[in-house]
């Protein structure tokens, strides 16, 4: 119906074990730009491992990650040199870890934080940065007056808000998150979610999210892809993979939902 | 670098509305849900459907309940998978089609009012009525003017557009629902017993808004309990029982 664009991610047969051990295997997708995908399953699953495949933090066994890059078009992500994959990650790339201390400085103050991403990709201009870092975290509903306080002292959904934050503020084109909403209250999950959703509608962003909620996938994702021991037992539309599930172990998921 | 084109799809949907005359078509189709976790019960809920609704036409499903009414619905807006056959909505067959096109699809060509509102929480009412719009690239200012448009004209008082539909009753749940489904101009419309637990002077909004859509040319597929209803704005009746097997397990 519409012109085929171009895939931001197109990735061939992912695979990865850890000895005998299958980590995910023979993965394969194409994600378009400002399309959003959930990758759900039980722990154990795989999900961790393909999405730290997918984001260069482990490397493959075999298969291709190719990435439609600002200058070059497709290139293969685990062909690139150390340098190159670094600053992809840098400008086009982001990671949104589920502990929001592993994506932290935690010994650096919130606009600190942010503002380290952007000198990592050549802004020099202090006061720039520092108005940048002002405006992410009226964004992500920081209040500016915290701007010079440690996240330490932040509760775990602002540290998680902050973290999100130092995140976007580079313009990237791709965020990978691992359960961006674990360990957190639901009222804190909802605020987070509306959030979230804002941003990828409004910046135009494409998303891979790993997570263990169905709820979580249902608001955000366009697309779901179900895994189960390494493998992708099902794919397809998120609300039709939902309410109309036709794997054996989709169907034990959905109908293992607490209703509220 | 232009790599998303609603209006380009939007375009294809209207000059396809006026090429070929049909707008929904179902050929053959059948649906039987699988419980593997049960056993593996088979339970086929409809047999070989075909139908096709033409721009302007409003068909209303009928057939009691638990005759596969919405899940005719559901299997025509793609979030069901259906078992055999073809459905065609505009040039789209949704059966093969990604998931990208379906969203695509759902955001310029097909509109579907449910039973309930599903919101994320927190998100004001005027918000939740004007996203289609948003979600086509309306700017901001315009699509709210809609919207508040569109919940004036259902009797939704303004102190409530700032708050979150979730906390709202049943009926102003269901207006706030149908308010976000006429938002944008679908060329088809899918309408899951839209006057439900809607008072008189509501029904009447609702019945209205159904009427303009049909003048505007929108393909209609409704389900009405409300036989006065049916009979004012509804050109065919096609009565699913017909369609449905005996229920195996």
């Amino acid at each position: 119906m519409t012109e085929q664009p171009t895939p931001l991610l197109s990735v061939e047969a992912v695979s990865k074990s850890y000895g005998a051990q299958i980590g995910c295997k023979d993965v394969s997708f194409d994600l378009y730009p400002g399309e959003v995908m959930g990758i759900v399953g039980e722990s154990g699953s795989g999900k961790s491992t393909l999405l730290n495949c997918l984001a260069g933090h482990l490397p493959p066994d075999t298969g291709r990650v190719m990435f439609d890059t600002r200058t070059d078009g497709p290139c293969d992500t685990l062909a690139m040199s150390e340098p190159e994959r670094r600053m992809l990650s840098r400008t086009d790339w982001a990671f949104v870890h589920q502990n929001a201390r592993d994506g932290l400085r935690m010994g650096v103050s919130a606009g600190g934080n942010v503002g380290e991403r952007l000198m990592a990709v050549g802004a020099r201009h202090y006061r720039g940065i520092r108005e940048q870092a002002v405006d992410w975290l009226g964004r992500v509903e920081i209040d500016a007056h915290r701007i010079d306080d440690r996240p330490r002292t932040f509760s775990g959904g602002m540290q998680q808000r902050l973290q999100i934050a130092r995140n976007l503020v580079t313009g990237p084109r791709l965020v990978f998150m691992d359960e961006p909403t674990g360990g957190l209250d639901v009222s804190v999950q909802a605020r987070l979610l509306d959030l979230l959703r804002g941003l990828v509608r409004d910046l135009g962003l494409s998303a891979i999210i790993v997570t263990h909620d169905l709820a979580v996938v249902r608001l955000l994702a366009d697309r779901l892809m179900v895994m189960k021991s390494g493998h992708v037992v099902e794919e397809g539309l998120t609300d039709q993979v939902l309410d109309d599930p036709q794997h054996a172990y989709t169907q034990l998921l959905v109908s293992s939902v607490l209703q509220v | 670098m232009i790599r998303n084109t609603p209006i380009r799809s939007c375009l294809s949907a209207l000059s396809c509305k006026f090429e070929e005359r049909r707008m929904i078509t179902l050929e053959n189709v059948s649906k039987t849900f699988t419980l593997h976790n049960q056993g593996g019960a088979v339970i086929e809920a409809i047999a070989d459907v075909s139908l096709s609704v033409t721009p302007g036409e409003c068909v209303a499903l009928t057939g009691a309940s638990g005759a596969g009414k919405s899940t005719l619905m559901r299997l025509i807006y793609g979030n069901y998978l259906a078992k055999t056959g073809t459905i065609h909505v505009g040039d789209l067959e949704i059966k093969r089609a990604k998931p990208h096109d379906i969203i695509a699809l759902r955001r310029d060509t097909l509109g579907y009012v449910s039973q309930f509102l599903r919101v994320v929480p927190r998100v004001p009412t005027l918000d939740v009525v004007a996203e289609p719009l948003r979600a086509i690239g309306r700017p901001a200012d315009n699509a709210k003017d809609r919207a508040a448009d569109l919940l004036t004209r259902l009797n939704i008082p303004q102190t409530l557009w700032s708050l979150s539909p979730t906390t709202f009753s049943g009926g102003e749940q269901q207006r706030v629902n149908i308010a976000r489904g006429f938002a944008h101009p679908y060329p088809a419309l899918l309408l899951d017993e839209p006057t439900a637990s809607l008072d008189g002077s509501n029904r009447e909004v609702v019945l209205d808004l159904i009427q303009e859509a049909k003048r505007r040319g929108a393909a209609i597929i409704g389900i009405f309990h409300d036989e006065i209803a049916r009979a004012q704005i509804c050109d065919r009746e096609i009565d699913v029982s017909s369609f449905t097997v005996g229920k195996a397990a």
